[in-house]
């Protein structure tokens, strides 16, 4: 019975397969078994992001004493559609100056990246769209595409403000794109392989790297970096609402707009499920409930972990924010590797030992040149 | 410690977030406006209504106009009611209050010496259209005496003794006539006029 249930979703796609064989040729269930999977994702995709703001929302007014949406159905639970219509009704203006085709063409660009590299997430066991033995770096390297998109959104409306908003993400993305990515590099020294379905399975049994020391920190600048890569708070310079209006999507309306949002959601998804995957050992778990199963609920717990963000932390400012990837994740990442790299050549004792010395010297290293210098007493040069 | 402050923000966001399904009284302070209300004060005021004491026949307002000619933005309108001998009775035939124009100051309630108008608290008044649906006619503004006893009880004790002691005086003046009416519970001054 758990194996059935565990293998629900295979078992259902095959045997749509064998129906299908009954009367279409070779080549063309070939292509169905690519579509189903594609289409399954693009299919599920929006229906997360749906639910996702609504668990925002939700979560949100929990946090600051008001209940969230409950009008539309029973807990509210209606109000992404209502939402979706209400999207779809607005009235979609473009600026007069705007260049109108990159105008209209980068919302649809910025969601095509969230979607692809959902198909290298492995959902569960045998439950991935694509297992590429290059996985990892599909993932992280589509997800940075992304950025073009929404630079191209924020050039085409002829705004300062999108444009404003649109630079803050160049530098923001490119900043933390290489923390994130040495974040990563102990987890491939380790298992020696790209693909997320090799790393996942390096860590069942409960051996999820985040509990081994390289791992602990790691997975900390992953996530960090995560949420500084989708946008949200306190990274969330780009649309800053306070600052400059809305940001990239400053002059978008309509569906559009959602569309902004709804790759934002997608890919706040997308890191999740890729933190869960590389660190807390995906869909690893007690076997008493599906695989799948465990891969959502570390999900939601990562989502629900960056909405608590959300609701707590002011924005950065734009030099803690650089500050902060350059003088912080950058040198803690690039010593991670080399703990990392300890803890896999030692045998057991010493590897301990080994990182133990080594974070305490590199966080201590860090405490001192990061220190703020402020010089004790004022002198001022014209005083007499 | 570093980040120490953040650890501490996150726990009082927690903490704030299961208050709200443990303890809701002290977590969550939404009032669920359409289903529940916060109850107004007592001496809260919005448009006025006129009182009618039993029967909406028996109208308190005896058309003296004072409130139309009292009335800082002019939102009353009054006609008094004439018998067929055009001859003017003690009664208004019209009763306009345009509440687009009234400021809610309750300045007519004050100067009634009938005690026929007061300030209501009804404010759900959304309306379509500002010219005819704003115009509330004698109809809709009648409200009768135990309604000014259930919003304002304070108020109503006050007014009710004094409209007592008045008309322990006034009674021995017209014994007769006070019996052949009807007495409401508000003990109504006689009336001329109102027999024919």
């Amino acid at each position: 019975m758990t194996e059935f249930l565990d293998q629900i979703f295979i078992i259902a796609k095959n045997g749509a397969l064998n129906f299908l064989g009954v009367f279409l040729p070779d080549w063309m269930i070939l292509l169905a078994r690519i579509l189903i999977s594609v289409v399954t994702l693009v299919a599920i995709a929006p229906v997360v992001m749906m639910y996702m703001t609504w668990l925002e929302r939700k979560v949100l007014g929990r946090i600051q004493n008001r209940y969230g949406p409950n009008r539309v159905g029973i807990f509210g639970l209606l109000q992404p559609i209502a939402d979706g219509i209400k999207m779809l009704t607005k009235e979609d203006l473009v600026p007069k100056n705007a260049d109108k085709v990159i105008h209209f063409i980068a919302p649809m660009v910025i969601v095509i990246a969230p979607l692809l590299v959902l198909a290298v997430l492995p959902f569960g066991r045998n439950l991935i769209a694509a297992d590429l033995n290059v996985g990892l770096l599909f993932f992280l390297g589509v997800s940075t595409f992304g950025v073009i998109a929404l630079f191209m959104g924020s050039w085409s409306s002829k705004n300062k403000y999108s444009l404003l908003g649109g630079m803050r993400a160049f530098a923001q993305m490119i900043s933390y794109e290489i923390p994130m990515l040495l974040s990563v590099v102990p987890v491939i020294l380790t298992t020696s392989s790209l693909s997320t379905v090799a790393i996942v399975e390096a860590q069942l049994q409960g051996k999820w790297f985040i509990f081994t020391p390289w791992g602990g920190f790691a997975s900390l600048v992953f996530f960090l970096c995560g949420v500084a890569e989708v946008n949200r708070t306190p990274f969330d310079l780009p649309e800053a609402e306070s600052e400059i209006v809305a940001g990239f999507h400053t002059e978008y309306s309509g569906m559009k707009f959602a569309l902004f949002y709804m790759a934002e959601f997608i890919s706040t998804f997308a890191i999740s499920g890729l933190a869960v995957t590389l660190f807390l050992g995906g869909w690893d778990g007690p076997g008493i409930l599906p695989s799948w199963f465990w891969f959502g609920l570390k999900t939601l717990i990562l989502i629900l972990i960056m909405i608590w963000f959300r609701g707590t932390l002011p924005r950065f400012r734009v030099d803690q924010l650089m500050g902060f990837a350059w003088k912080v994740f950058l040198p803690f990442t690039l010593g991670n590797i080399f703990i990392a790299a300890l803890w896999v050549s030692l045998p057991f004792p010493g590897n301990f030992i080994a990182d133990t010395i080594g974070i305490t010297v590199i966080l201590t290293l860090l405490q001192v040149f990061n220190r703020k210098e402020m010089p004790k007493k004022r002198k001022y040069l014209c005083a007499n | 410690m570093f980040g120490w402050g953040i650890f501490k923000g996150m726990l009082v966001t927690l903490w704030n977030f299961l208050l709200t399904y443990f303890y809701p009284k002290k977590g969550i302070f939404t009032v669920q406006y359409p289903e529940k209300k916060i109850p107004v004060a007592q001496r809260y005021r919005n448009f006025p209504f006129l009182v009618y004491d039993g029967t909406p026949h028996m109208i308190r307002c005896v058309a003296c106009k004072i409130c139309e000619a009292e009335c800082p933005p002019k939102c009353i309108y009054i006609v008094p009611e004439k018998d067929p001998e055009g001859k003017v009775l003690k009664k208004p035939a019209v009763f306009d209050i345009d509440y687009a124009i009234c400021m809610n100051c309750g300045i007519c309630e004050e100067v009634c010496p009938f005690d026929s108008i007061y300030m209501d608290h009804e404010y759900e008044l959304s309306k379509y259209q500002r010219t005819e649906d704003l115009m509330a006619h004698k109809e809709e503004l009648l409200k009768p005496w135990e309604h000014f006893a259930k919003i304002r009880p304070l108020d109503f004790e006050r007014i009710e003794a004094k409209r007592a002691a008045k008309n322990a005086k006034a009674k021995p003046a017209a014994p007769a006539e006070s019996s052949a009416q009807k007495p409401g519970p508000g003990l109504i001054p006689p009336r001329q006029g109102q027999e024919k």
